[in-house]
């Protein structure tokens, strides 16, 4: 019998582990991946020449970083890793791969995609000015480029990143003006004893407080966003906001952090075909899966934050088990205990994850606040008046008739960045709740494609 | 603004002919926003753009090279010596994606 043709879409801890759960079963998976370098976003590589140490980098995740880099580099010579390579398309149970050998097919019999996330944006009154990242883009730029995003920086919005970023900013003698949270203190206590699910997790949370309280950095909870001022030459001057007593407060700035947790990178899925469910804690449309890592469609398997965000212990532990289930479902033998502690980890996530979901609510209702000239969709200046135009004189009602008639959601992001934010404008002006307004429809290929590597097929 | 990892060896790059100077290691991006406020203007409201998830989803922060290919400055390691446009190229081929 020919070896099974198993492929993984997606490096990070999620990817990672599930690779070397099939190698020890004997099985060389195809492992394609958009970086340069495995680890996925937390545990993202600084570039060779860079020499700050893994604690540096990491923080309190600096061994799981290095066991997850040392796990992957073990398997060198058992995987058929392509990096640098993107899967922009899934088809026929085919692949279709865009990266440095140019285009390529890949049929395979098991699919695992572990494509993990990106950040969730609300939009605000001038984000668009230069000098405005989301939270991981400003994360990133410390991580993998030891660079701020600014001299002087605004953290605003909500959620674990929010208080993280910050604190690793801080620790790195960049300048934090702020920490300012949509979130109130009571929902925070509300979220406790979901919290303790994960309690190493929830300690980790409350010393990154303590670290940006010593560092003097005012921190203000249950704000609403008011705007990021700047120009068109110079990019972000300050931010303002009104604080939870209501009155306006504004701090100068160069440059702002935004972003309120994350969204899973769904596109492949649904290309693939699975089917998708909507998830009122979170407000957003999931693929469906069952507790050992299936989707709905034969043979195509979910791990990691891709799926639902659980954080990066959850997805080591989802990832091998989505691995384990392959391996099973194909006929494999596989432990029993191993599957059973691996279920158990990710149980305690998603309670976990419950509890952050509670602390840090995305503020949905903050749309309708948002004023007719605030840019809406980023890539190409719709506004969120353009949008609501849009719905009174069309109807158009649904995600992708909205989306047809405004442009919304058909710029170069295809809607990561405003796609969620207009659902709930939709859902607002319509009257209806969000779900009922369905989700934009991904479209291949799911990221646009270097031109270099669009004009040629396989040399 | 760079808080760290300073002492790499200096490379050069052209931005729309003027040189700037970067470190081995540096993105397009890295190099370009330490010489100057933002990567290209928006071919939407005109304003200035300086890039927004870092990760390669936004692609906000697309430039050129001067032969016309289009690249992400987030995601594009510079080498010494390369010559970039902050605008399309008006001779290079019409951008597909
Ligand atoms: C910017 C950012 C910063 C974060 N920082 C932290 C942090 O500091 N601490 C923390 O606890 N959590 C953090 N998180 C959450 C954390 O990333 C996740 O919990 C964890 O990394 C999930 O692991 P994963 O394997 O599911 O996905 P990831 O680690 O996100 O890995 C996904 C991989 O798939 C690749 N990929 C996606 N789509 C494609 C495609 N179409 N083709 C090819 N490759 C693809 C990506 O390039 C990436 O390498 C962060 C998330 C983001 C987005």
């Amino acid at each position: 019998m020919a070896d099974p043709v198993v492929a993984i879409i997606g490096a990070g801890p999620a990817g990672v582990r599930a690779a070397a759960a099939l190698v020890a079963a004997g099985v060389r998976p195809v492992v394609i991946d958009e970086a340069m370098r495995a680890g996925g976003q937390i545990y993202r590589r600084q570039p060779d020449g860079f020499t700050r140490s893994y604690t540096d980098l990491y923080g309190s995740e600096a061994d799981r970083a290095k066991a997850v880099h040392d796990c992957f580099d073990a398997l060198h010579g058992h995987v058929d890793y392509r990096p640098q390579t993107l899967a922009w398309n899934i088809s026929d149970r085919r692949i279709f791969t865009a990266g440095p050998d140019g285009q390529q097919v890949l049929p395979f019999d098991a699919l695992l995609l572990c494509t993990g996330a990106t950040d969730r944006l609300m939009p605000v009154s001038g984000w668009h000015w230069a000098g405005c990242y989301s939270l991981g883009g400003a994360q990133i730029a410390l991580k993998a480029q030891a660079c701020a995003i600014g001299r002087r920086t605004v953290f605003m919005g909500s959620g674990p990143l929010l208080y993280l970023v910050a604190a690793q900013y801080a620790k790195a003698g960049a300048e934090v003006a702020a920490v300012l949270d949509t979130s109130s203190m009571s929902a925070s206590v509300a979220a406790l004893p979901r919290l303790l699910a994960q309690p190493a997790t929830l300690r980790v949370g409350v010393g990154l407080l303590r670290d940006l309280r010593r560092a003097g950095v005012p921190i203000h909870r249950g704000i609403t966003p008011v705007e990021i001022h700047g120009d068109a030459d110079r990019g972000v001057s300050g931010v303002t906001v009104r604080t939870s007593r209501g009155d306006a407060l504004t701090i100068d700035c160069d440059a702002a952090a935004m972003g309120h947790h994350l969204r899973p990178e769904t596109q492949l899925a649904e290309l693939a075909g699975c089917d998708f469910a909507f998830d009122a804690m979170v407000r957003q449309w999931l693929p469906v899966r069952d507790a050992d890592g299936r989707s709905s469609q034969p043979g195509v398997y979910l791990a990691g934050d891709g799926a639902r965000i659980l954080g990066a212990v959850a997805a080591e532990a989802a990832g091998e088990l989505a691995a384990l289930t392959i391996l099973a479902d194909r006929g494999y033998r596989v432990s029993d205990t191993a599957r059973q502690d691996a279920r158990q980890a990710v149980a305690r996530a998603r309670r976990f994850a419950e509890g952050l979901a509670r602390a840090y609510p995305w503020p949905h209702e903050q749309t309708s606040a948002l004023g007719d000239a605030t840019i809406l969709c980023r890539c190409e200046a719709i506004t969120v008046g353009d949008l609501r135009r849009t719905i009174a004189e069309t109807g158009a009602e649904e995600a992708n008739r909205a989306k047809a008639f405004s442009r919304i959601g058909m710029g170069r992001c295809q809607g990561r960045y405003c796609g969620l934010a207009a659902a709930e404008l939709i859902a607002g002006a319509v009257g209806t709740p969000v779900e009922a307004v369905g989700r934009l429809r991904a479209a291949a290929p799911v990221k646009p494609i270097a031109i270099g590597s669009a004009g040629r097929c396989d040399r | 603004m760079r808080v760290a990892e300073a002492g790499r060896s200096p490379i050069t790059l052209f931005v729309d002919g003027i040189p700037a100077a970067a470190l081995a290691g540096d993105t397009l991006m890295t190099a370009m926003l330490i010489a100057n406020r933002s990567l290209r203007r928006s071919e939407f409201g005109g304003e200035a753009r300086a890039g927004f998830c870092l990760m390669g989803a936004c692609q906000d922060c697309w430039i050129w090279t001067e032969e016309g290919d289009r690249v992400r400055a987030c995601s594009t390691p510079a080498v010494d010596g390369a010559r970039l446009s902050t605008r399309q190229p008006a001779t290079a081929w019409p951008t597909r994606s």
